[in-house]
């Protein structure tokens, strides 16, 4: 079989379960091309090869046993925020370089239990903050379809991995769109869940009030899979949803009559890319020719998500790394006394970003400052969660486009942190109302870089988003596109 | 110039759940270091809490014990500060929203009078770790088994006005936790712990002074004595022209002072925040019903039933009530054998007294203890049966509070039953007159004091079994009569 390493998970899983391919064989398939590949684009920080292939030999053994799991055999990436059991987890940190986690994370293990094959650990900006995957201690992710181009952030090695087939889907998360950033960047399909669908327990906390796992696939089909196999209540976070998990797959119908779509003019803005608002509004009137209606809406607090944004999650992630101390795990920087132990070890484990971010967010907290900023970003929070709502009370869904530009040149916005936290601005709302929100491609630009499409729905409801992307998918081509690599 | 001192005390109260307050390890003290932990309470990447009901309930006890305000709507805060004992860089607490406000406690004031102090809150937290200090040379060891123990922080309104005051509460709190089960009380192993505030101010006036906190006291009296001596210190300096300064002052129980605290130079900014990880908590009308009927008959009703339904005197309830251990142990022996006050003396001497000595009044364990109420009760029923002496009885129950055994058991197994046939007892006395006839002279001589010597030495010749009112009226007899 040539190329397997291409295959849809819905493909893959019907050649294994008719024998035309064994799991082993379809993951050495995608570990060649991972070697193949892996050089220029440096989408792993760990690839675990052994690993992997005993869990192939597994995945055989329950196929031949006629009774296979959903996912049985098919080879996935896990960004490298996302526990994984006896496999280094470094969430792309020096601070976290020798962690072996003697836990696995919820959502992996619910993947291993459905028979899929883990091939690594996706490279990922340090503790997921970033927006180009050039935050990771351990090297900067290439885009496949330009390698002067970074994947975008934070899951930029998942996005990357998938797009370039060195698997058939992969784990990301997402606190301010670094599912469907990178996903648009790389010209995957990647959902960010509902707050609260997908248990959070085991994944590297950037900011526990906005991170939310997520799959990303080269098809609309793919993620519903992946999603299906790791949402669902966990009693080990207390805010994981107890509600029944809908089956994303069997729900993929393709029709659209009836549904009203939100066009929020806020998201049309001076400075965008011109190819990508034209490739978005074709994609909305492709979406009208396929029975949905279209409304112009508006979300007004759309201005100050990216502000209220940024202090919210900076607060909490200086709360979530503190426990990075040297003490207990990771690493440790020598020093005589307590006080200056921590300083050495916190000096040298953090990169830049993750420091400014530390700094922002405690002086947020700050007595004195707390009213002013932390308290006064969660009251924007409210309002922007109240402006979807009243949208989403009249529409099943809103599209926008995923990002402002495609994918820009690696270096080109390190410098100036303010011009990369832009790069979110039309993904960080949807995690501050807690919607689910997913990115799929929908054209490329005169350099051949692709453009997503962003659809938001519902809380709890991911069935009518992936339905929507998935009528759209059958009537394009987008996704049939691939890069040179 | 006369000084009126201004007291409130911080308790932290470790609650008795079985298991830690986020996760499902074991909450009980004296485990192997690191033992009782899992990556939730070591605060590894990526874990998470999960709140502990009960831990809630038994919040929820004491603050409807001290008629508290409960919150329906409180929340979970982290207060964020950097040790080696606080694995996550945080500590879980209640901060602007806490379960419990307000709410009383009445002690007894040093006229004998009755007053009120005040509580400003009760809130819910996690206890950290414990630093252990050269062990092994310069190294420094941390055990991480309290960490994610379940507290209670209890904080008072400045309302007590001297060391005795003070203690008097400390006392009256730490019995109200220990009788509704929740907290064991013992300081020692700092599971009831206190950091006072103190300040002081011109007698008369409303204005609170400057006030220093004093931590690391681990008993009653070194609350009242580490209070004694600031309060003796703070006029010091005022007497002096000088200025107080508010800072944090360790107890140092070796040479009874407080010395000021060395962490003083970091002003903590403890930038507390809402727990993202944690969902408000929300508590029923309904819960709050349930655990109101579960609550137990509190020690002042109890005590005040005490004297009407066994007619026993104040003294006798306010000790047996202090404790519910030792008043259902009381009560138990009372059903089985309804001689009140007997059973009384004996719990409040011998049955304490035991328990003193061996230490068992610092953990909730009578129940455990050898003697159950049924064989105190067998015990006073073979004295009010005659069947036994009462100066017996003190030797059976050495003998129940060493081995378990019942009283009739080591009266049968000893031989110990009380001898009233006559026979005997007259045997007995013959054989004492004719050995001391002297003495006898004597006695019908007109030295009446005599007496108590013939009954001595009859008790003893019948090893202490001889009945002693048989023994008086034979004597008489005999001593009266015929010669
Ligand atoms: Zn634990």
């Amino acid at each position: 079989m040539a190329e397997a390493y291409r295959l849809s998970i819905d493909a893959a899983s019907a050649a294994l379960a008719v024998r035309d391919i064994s799991a082993v064989e379809l993951t050495r398939a995608v570990l060649a091309r991972i070697e193949a590949t892996e050089p220029a684009l440096r989408s792993f920080i760990t690839v675990a090869a052994d690993a992997a292939l005993a869990q192939a030999q597994a995945a055989d053994a329950r196929l031949a046993g006629g009774d296979a799991p959903a996912l049985c055999g098919i080879p996935l990436a896990i960004k490298d925020v996302i526990l994984t059991r006896g496999l280094r987890s470094t969430a792309g940190s020096k601070i976290l370089g020798n962690f072996v986690p003697p836990y696995s994370a919820t959502v992996t293990r619910k993947l291993l239990d459905a028979g899929a094959v883990c091939v690594g650990k996706a490279n990922c900006d340090e503790f997921a903050m970033g927006s180009s995957t050039e935050n990771s201690a351990y090297a900067i992710t290439r885009n496949p379809w330009n390698l002067s181009c970074v994947p975008g952030g934070s899951s930029g090695g998942s996005a990357s991995a998938v797009a370039a087939g060195q698997c058939l889907g992969a784990l990301g998360t997402d606190t301010g769109g670094s599912i469907r950033q990178p996903a648009a960047c790389c010209g995957v399909v990647g959902i960010k869940p509902t707050y609260g669908r997908v248990s959070r327990y085991g994944v590297v906390a950037y900011a526990s009030s906005l991170d939310q796992v997520g799959p990303l696939g080269r098809t609309v089909a793919d993620c519903a899979h992946l999603l299906g196999a790791i949402a669902g209540h966990d009693p080990r976070d207390s805010t994981s949803v107890d509600c029944p998990t809908p089956d994303y797959r069997a729900a993929l119908s393709g029709k659209l009559a009836g549904l009203r779509l939100g066009l929020p003019k806020e998201y049309f803005v001076d400075g965008m890319q011109p190819e990508v608002e034209q490739a978005v509004r074709a994609a909305v009137r492709q979406l009208e020719s396929l029975g949905a209606a279209v409304d112009e809406v508006s979300l007004p607090h759309t201005e100050y998500a990216i502000a209220a944004y940024y202090l919210i999650a900076t607060a909490e992630a200086s709360s979530n790394l503190s426990r990075y101390d040297g003490i207990k795990y990771g690493f440790r920087a020598e020093a005589e006394a307590l006080l200056e132990m921590y300083r050495r070890t916190r000096a040298q484990g953090f990169g830049a970003e993750v420091k400014r971010r530390i700094m922002l967010g405690t002086y947020a907290l700050s007595s004195g400052y707390y009213d002013a900023y932390y308290l006064k970003a969660q009251k924007v929070r409210t309002l922007v969660r109240n402006d979807f709502l009243a949208v989403l009370d009249r529409c099943h869904a809103i599209v926008t486009p995923t990002a402002p530009t495609t994918a820009f040149r690696i270096g080109e916005k390190t410098a100036d942190p303010l011009q990369m936290y832009l790069a979110d601005i039309f993904t960080v709302s949807v995690n501050l109302a807690g919607l689910p929100g997913l990115s799929l491609p929908c054209g490329f630009d005169r350099t051949g870089l692709p453009i997503g499409l962003q659809l938001i729905g519902r809380p709890f409801d991911e069935q009518t988003v992936l339905n929507l992307a998935y009528a759209y998918e059958q009537a394009t081509q987008w996704h049939l596109q691939q890069p040179e690599i | 110039m006369a000084h009126e001192a201004v007291i409130g005390l911080e308790v932290h109260a470790e609650l008795l759940t079985e298991s830690k307050i986020f996760c499902a390890c074991s909450a009980k003290f004296g485990a192997p270091p690191n033992q009782n932990t899992c990556p939730v309470c070591l605060g590894m990447p990526g874990v998470l809490p999960v709140l502990n009901r009960r831990v809630v309930e038994f919040a929820l006890k004491a603050g409807l014990a001290i008629n508290c305000r409960i919150a329906r709507y409180s929340r979970w805060a982290r207060k964020n500060y950097f040790y080696p004992d606080l694995p996550k860089g945080y500590q879980i607490s209640q901060y602007e929203l806490p379960l419990c406000t307000g709410g009383e406690v009445e002690i007894t004031t040093a006229d004998g009078g009755t007053r009120a102090v005040r509580l400003t809150r009760i809130h819910m937290e996690e206890d950290t770790g414990k630093n252990i200090h050269d062990a092994h040379g310069d190294a420094s060891l941390v055990d991480f088994n309290r960490c994610g123990v379940p507290l209670l922080e209890i904080v008072s309104e400045p309302d007590m006005h001297s060391p005795a005051e003070a203690g008097a509460y400390l006392r009256k709190l730490r019995s109200l936790l220990r009788y509704l089960e929740v907290c064991d009380g013992n300081m020692e192993e700092g599971s009831f712990r206190c950091d006072a505030n103190i300040s002081i101010r011109p007698r008369g006036s409303t204005v609170l002074g400057t006030k220093v906190e004093v931590k690391n006291m681990n008993s009653f009296r070194a609350v009242e004595k580490a209070i004694e001596f600031e309060l003796r210190r703070q006029a010091e300096v005022l007497e002096q022209g000088g200025r107080l300064v508010q800072e944090t002052r360790h107890w140092d129980p070796d040479r009874e002072v407080t010395r000021p605290s060395r962490s003083k130079e970091f002003a903590h900014d403890y930038r507390y925040f809402p727990d993202p990880d944690l969902l408000p908590l929300l508590v029923s009308e309904q819960w709050i019903e349930r655990v109101r009927a579960e609550l137990p008959e509190l020690p002042e009703a109890r005590q005040a039933r005490f004297g009407r339904d066994y007619g026993l005197p104040v003294y006798d309830a306010e000790v047996l009530t202090a404790r519910k251990d030792l008043a259902d142990y009381y009560e138990a022996a009372v059903r089985t054998h309804p001689n009140a006050k007997a059973i009384s003396n004996w719990v409040m001497g011998d049955v304490l007294r035991i328990v003193r000595e061996r230490k068992l009044d610092e953990v909730l364990v009578i129940r455990d203890w050898p003697v159950v109420p049924a064989q105190l009760a067998a015990l006073v029923a073979l004295i009010d049966n005659g069947q036994i002496s009462g100066k017996i009885a003190k030797s059976v129950f050495e003998t129940m509070a060493q081995t378990g055994a019942s009283p009739e058991r080591i009266v049968a197994e000893q031989g110990l039953t009380q001898v009233s046939d006559e026979a005997p007892i007259i045997a007995a006395i013959e054989q004492v007159l004719a050995a001391n006839a002297a003495k006898v002279a004597e006695y019908r001589g007109g030295k009446d004091k005599l007496f108590g010597f013939f009954v001595g030495q009859v008790m003893k010749a019948t090893q202490g079994k001889a009945n002693p009112q048989k023994v008086n009226e034979l004597l008489i007899q005999r001593l009266t009569g015929s010669p």
